[in-house]
């Protein structure tokens, strides 16, 4: 070591080996980083007598504390389920209508139905229920299949075009590239663009609407408000569930669309989806 | 007569990946197979132009082998750059998707280009540091030369070849899902082979020693390589699903893959990014402070303790999860009773100062040590305490265990590396001293603000969606949706970027400072010789 000659007096003895100039000094162990390492033997002793670690061959004892992370989540789902049964099967048998009325039930579906909808709804209707491209906006007055809490719940509970659920709401829009010449699709396009904008071809309005009446009034109706009753959206509003620039109405109209909602009533208990189905109805639009 | 045997080797190596580049069934397969017919080609006319040529013997006992240490600086410190740059970039990819550019999916986006950066970092940073460091610290501490010859360089290379095989692969969609354990069969047969020369060289050094002791820095590289080796082997075992393709099939499954694959994870941090990196503090400090080590005692009890607790903490990965309680509690066990044999590292590196404490004041890259031993403890305190099984379920899955590794990668691995690079340098290029010390000092500020911001901003990101996550209203419903959760985090994510981009400049002005070092610093006379100390 170079400078031995200037460090302290009070520099301990080194254990006599030195490595490319390094000594070591042959201090003792810190006392208080020794006690705290027995410290931490000690509490592991007593943890795993107190905890389950013992892997033997029947299984690992539970230790003296009894404890199981299985154990204690069951325990904690039951006690949650316990606590909300009243309410639950108050809400299951309540009449639809008359949710609303009753502050307190109307309360708690708010609050259960915003825990569904944050669970298993957010994913394609967005956190805000503000919805996406193909997803719908449950914010507003625009309803494909009824708005009133009725329709809202019958969607929930069968989905939307959902092969498993016989009571599946379920309408096939055709897919007219196969049934229209590319002129028809043209001249349709600019008119369902028409009615609520700017078509960018004003000149063939006039032959779309004829194409319209022929074609798509059946289910979209004569002034284009669309059916209910057929999930057939309103084309005059302004509100588009896949986009209403002229570009994407003519790939609906020539490839037609199938959007897919799962039937919730063989995952979600009763209670839950009426509880989600007043939360969405308080959203907004609710009828 | 032995470059015919090699030209052989070569010649075969190279047609045998050409046939397996035709039948390749992916992409990823097909390049790493072109990459390795290149490069043996490339080596085949190598070898042949130096045939039969005139051999000058020289005797090379008495000099250390130095040339691959400068080879593997460089290699550590341009790995580390790309390293950081990836880790900015996806920091800044979580903050505005939009940086997973359209045309840029399926190469560019998050997912192919995580493992890239924890693997640039962890394996070509810091494997490249431990294998360079290792190869400088056993020679001086054994005043013998590598032993095995041309053997290192083979190391050397060798692990060049793993890292562009597995990050090629990587981008191109080859990944056995493994986390740092990416790399597809093949890269992992050849890094098996790699690691086996490296133990062969170490220890082989270590055999030749002229001390009569083994320093202490020898027991923590040698029980980091042998227990990668050992790691590394059991983690990937697994069948390919043909000759001709990247894809291979775990030979474990379940809980019982999980708990393999997070024995080998824990303990990559346990002994590539812990032992391995003690071995580099056990020489580089006490050098650069010009102190003895404080306590012998203490290297050894710590030392003993940490490898064999170590090994047996992986399953706090897996709390709450389908591992079986008994696991779960032993590996939190293991993990508080590591907690002072993990100190025992600092407290040996800190003590080491005592005496030369004013040094902090004038040496930066002294600072730079300490403030990685800094790290280092802090780091290893808020392991043990995040492995507890009632702070987990708040810590685990949040951002929170994002903030842990990277204030033990960037600070203590990040930290003590460069140190042991500005020591290095100067004397491997024959240097008095660095280019310049105010450039340390801007990279030490810089690289210690920017881990600042990461670990504060990753603790309030971490800890806020572990309480978002479980947040329920009176009548025990989730209040916030997971949506809800990501869209909270963007001002910390921002600043873990920003983070991120200070101390990528440090580390690109440690570059410029390295390079100018070597280019045009004063020339010293050579210390390559290996005598042993007096």
């Amino acid at each position: 070591m170079a400078d031995q000659s200037k460090k302290p007096h009070q520099d301990p003895e080194t254990t006599g080996h030195e490595w490319d100039g390094i000594e070591e000094f042959n201090n003792p162990l810190p006392r208080w980083w020794l006690w705290v390492f027995y410290a931490t033997i000690v509490w592991g002793i007593w943890y795993v007598i107190a905890y389950p670690a013992w892997p033997l061959v029947e299984g690992a004892p539970a230790g003296y504390k009894n404890w199981s992370t299985r154990a204690n989540i069951a325990a904690d789902i039951a006690a949650a389920e316990a606590a909300n049964a009243g309410m639950n099967t108050r809400l299951a048998s309540a009449e639809l209508t008359a949710i609303a009325d009753d502050a307190e039930l109307n309360g708690y579906a708010i609050s259960a139905g915003g825990a569904v909808f944050r669970t298993w709804c957010a994913q394609c209707h967005g956190s805000g229920a503000a919805g996406a491209k193909g997803y719908p906006n449950l914010l507003d007055n625009d309803w494909l299949w009824g708005g009133d809490i009725a329709a809202i719940h019958a969607t929930i509970s069968h989905g939307i075009r959902t092969e498993e659920d016989d009571d599946t709401r379920y309408s096939e829009m055709p897919v007219f590239g196969d049934i229209l010449e590319e002129e028809e699709i043209v001249q349709v396009a600019n008119y369902v663009v028409s009615l609520s904008g700017d078509a960018p071809d004003a000149t063939a309005v006039i032959a779309g609407e004829m194409v319209f009446m022929d074609n798509c009034a059946s289910c979209h109706m004569e002034d284009a408000r669309g059916d209910r009753e057929q999930g057939a959206p309103n084309l005059a509003d302004a509100i588009w569930l896949y986009g209403g620039d002229f570009e994407t109405v003519m790939q609906t109209i020539e490839g037609s669309r199938f959007g897919v909602m799962p039937a919730w009533n063989t995952r979600l208990s009763e209670a839950e989806i009426r509880a989600v189905s007043a939360y969405v109805h308080q959203l907004g639009g609710g009828e | 007569m032995s470059n015919y045997i090699k030209l052989i080797a070569l010649g075969l190596i190279t047609l045998c990946a050409l046939i397996a580049a035709n039948y390749a069934r992916d992409l990823a397969y097909l390049v790493n197979a072109l990459t390795i017919a290149l490069v043996a080609a490339g080596m085949f006319l190598w070898v042949l132009r130096n045939t039969d040529e005139p051999v000058v013997k020289r005797d090379l006992s008495g000099e250390y082998h130095d040339g691959v240490i400068r080879a593997g600086v460089i290699a550590t410190a341009l790995w580390g750059v790309v390293g950081f740059l990836v880790g900015t970039f996806i920091a800044f990819q979580l903050a505005f998707p939009s940086l997973n550019f359209e045309w840029a999916q399926g190469l560019a986006n998050f997912g192919r280009l995580r493992p890239l950066h924890t693997s640039a970092v962890i394996f070509a940073f810091g494997g490249n540091a431990l294998i360079a460091t290792s190869f400088y610290v056993v020679q001086r501490t054994c005043a013998a030369r590598l032993w095995g010859g041309n053997l290192a360089w083979f190391v050397f290379w060798g692990y060049q070849l793993v890292i562009v095989l597995a990050a090629s692969g990587y981008l191109l969609g080859a990944t056995q899902s493994k986390e740092y354990a990416e790399p597809e069969w093949y890269v992992d047969l050849w890094l098996t082979v790699v690691w086996l020369a490296y133990l062969a060289v170490f220890v082989g050094t270590l055999v030749r020693r002229k001390e009569p002791h083994i320093y202490v820095a020898n027991w923590f590289f040698l029980s980091f390589i042998i227990t990668v080796a050992m790691l590394h082997v059991v983690n990937n075992i697994s069948i390919p699903v043909s000759i001709f393709g990247s894809k291979s099939v775990q030979l474990f499954s379940g809980v019982q893959d999980a708990m393999t694959q997070w024995w080998y994870g824990h303990n990559a941090v346990g002994f590539f990014l812990t032992a391995g990196f003690l071995g580099m503090m056990y020489y580089f400090i006490p050098k650069q402070a010009g102190r003895p080590v404080f306590s012998y005692k203490l290297s050894i009890i710590h030392f003993w303790a940490l490898i064999f607790l170590y090994i047996w903490a992986g399953p706090h990965h897996l709390h709450y999860t389908a591992l079986p309680d008994w696991a779960s509690t032993l590996g939190m066990v293991f993990s508080i009773i590591l907690w002072m044999p993990s100190w025992g590292g600092m407290i040996n590196g800190l003590m080491t100062l005592s005496g030369a404490w004013d040094k902090l004041r004038t040496d930066p890259v002294i600072r730079m040590m300490v403030i990685s031993l800094g790290f280092y403890g802090m780091s290893t305190f808020e392991g043990p305490m995040m492995s507890i099984r009632a702070v987990n379920s708040l810590s685990h899955y949040t951002d929170w265990t994002i903030g842990h590794v990277h204030s033990g990668a960037l600070g203590w691995n990040g930290m003590i590396t460069f140190g042991a690079l500005y020591f290095l340098v100067p004397k491997l290029w024959n240097r008095e001293r660095l280019y310049s010390l105010s450039l340390v000092s801007w990279h030490f500020w810089l690289a210690t603000i920017g881990i600042i911001l990461y670990a504060a901003s990753m603790w309030v990101t971490g800890i806020m969606e572990g309480l978002m996550w479980r947040e329920v209203d009176a009548n025990g419903f989730l209040v916030n949706s997971f949506a809800d959760t990501v869209a909270a985090k963007l001002p910390m994510y921002v600043v873990r970027g920003l983070g991120g981009v200070m101390f990528l400049a440090g580390a690109i002005i440690m570059c410029f400072n390295l390079y100018m070092t070597a280019r045009q610093g004063p020339a010293t006379q050579a210390t390559g010789s290996a005598v042993p100390a007096e």
